[in-house]
């Protein structure tokens, strides 16, 4: 039986490599199995479990994956998956997060940039009484 | 006898410091090994969406998709700048903040305004020093580089730029080349330049595509900065410990010096105060 190669990729690690002889991935139009020879097919899948028969074992060999996208070519398929659960509420809430981690990093400068002037404004005056003091003491 | 006191005192100080020292430089070179090893590890990733992008793009040519719009005039430039989160890395953080305000610069001669997103504590700090408009950050990065942290500081630049508040953005991290040399490093990330887009041999197929070849492409270019983005996070975190490791050696090996230098005075001094000592014995039994 003609065989193919399985990458499982991410941008964290090789997830797997291997030889399988049909694959299950779950894309996002639904379900897809694949043979050797398939015609080149792109796609996205969802979160969700890879099955593979192995040559030489009865076992289907099973990979999880968090979403990503499906590559096939006649010999060899390749999934790069991705690293972290996604979605685009998801994101945007990783962009909220992202801009008031920001935000917050500025207003602690902007609280230190007050403080300095505080000090600045508090030299000025002990200053000032002391020439004060100075000017009384003179004139006693 | 109480000579040299003080510097004896001073003697352990420096030992002290010595101990810490050759610590931090045990640990960053265990760390080093790591980093260097993820900083590979992130490589085929960005090679296998490179390619499949550059597939899909060539096959489908007036894929008009919003992050690959290129702008004539550049009025508003993201850089994100990448920095460690804790120092005592030699001049690592240094380098890389002077090629980026150099960048800042010669971007604001021409009139081009900047927002900056941070990763990295370094970074935050170096910003708020220089007062520029930070629109994202992520800090205490850790020593694994997360793409979960990544996400959100880089939806909030791509999607500027795909509103068209944006017309540039760059990115600036330290160059990992061996363990002695990290070099700061600039690269344009958008709008992507036609090298990232050439295929090494064009076949006349194409994929079938499912939903559809403009969503697919969206997809593809989004993971693909990421990743870019992701590589320049991990070799700056190699280049981090690599920085580290060089520079707490350079301080254990003064610390050494410092501690001969400091017991050589030590043993003057001693040898002086029984020499005299010998000679007042001396000169005392003399006039006797």
């Amino acid at each position: 039986m003609s065989k193919m190669h399985v990458e499982v990729v991410s941008t964290e690690q090789l997830i797997y490599s291997g030889e399988a002889e049909f694959l299950v991935a779950p894309a996002l139009e639904g379900e897809i199995g694949v043979y050797p020879r398939h015609v080149p097919l792109l796609t996205r899948i969802k979160p969700g479990v890879l099955r593979m028969t192995v040559p030489g074992s009865k076992e289907e060999v099973l990979v999880a994956v968090s979403g990503g996208m499906l590559e096939v070519q006649p010999t060899h398929i390749t999934v790069l998956a991705d690293t972290a659960i996604r979605g685009e509420d998801l994101d945007e809430a990783r962009a909220n997060e992202a801009k008031r981690a920001a935000e917050e990093s500025l207003q602690h400068a902007t609280d230190d940039l007050s403080t300095a002037k505080a000090h600045a404004a508090l030299a000025v005056a002990i200053a000032q009484l002391k020439a004060l003091d100075y000017l009384k003491k003179r004139v006693h | 006898m109480a000579v040299g006191k003080e510097i004896l005192t001073k003697i352990r100080s420096v030992q002290n410091t010595q101990k810490i020292t050759r610590a931090m430089q045990m640990v960053s070179t265990s760390k080093m090994r790591k980093t260097q090893e993820r900083m590979r590890a992130a490589r085929p990733y960005a090679e296998k969406v490179r390619t499949v992008m550059a597939h899909l793009a060539q096959a489908n040519a007036d894929l008009g998709h919003p992050l690959l719009a290129r702008r004539d005039v550049v009025k508003r430039a993201g850089i994100i700048l990448v920095s460690s989160d804790k120092g005592l890395c030699g001049g690592l953080n240094v380098n890389s903040f002077k090629r980026f305000y150099a960048k800042v610069k010669e971007l604001q001669e021409q009139d081009v305004e900047i927002d900056v997103c941070c990763l990295g504590q370094k970074a935050v700090a170096a910003c708020q020093r220089a007062r520029l408009n930070v629109v994202a950050s992520a800090v205490q990065l850790g020593d694994v580089p997360k793409m979960d942290k990544l996400i959100g500081p880089l939806t909030v630049l791509f999607k500027q730029y795909a509103e068209g508040e944006l017309d540039a953005v760059y990115i600036v991290y330290s160059g990992f080349i061996n363990t002695m040399k990290q070099e700061p490093t600039l690269e344009q990330l958008l709008p992507l330049t036609p090298q990232h887009m050439v295929v090494e041999h064009s076949h006349s197929w194409d994929y079938l595509y499912e939903p559809d070849a403009p969503s697919l492409m969206e997809f593809l270019v989004k993971r693909y900065l990421e990743s870019v983005v992701y590589q320049a996070l991990a070799e700056n975190m190699a280049s981090e410990q690599a920085a580290r490791m060089v520079a707490m050696k350079a301080a254990t090996d003064n610390a050494g010096n410092t501690i001969k230098q400091l017991r050589l005075v030590y043993n003057k001094a001693r040898q002086a105060a029984i020499t005299t000592e010998l000679s007042e014995i001396v000169a005392g039994a003399a006039a006797v």
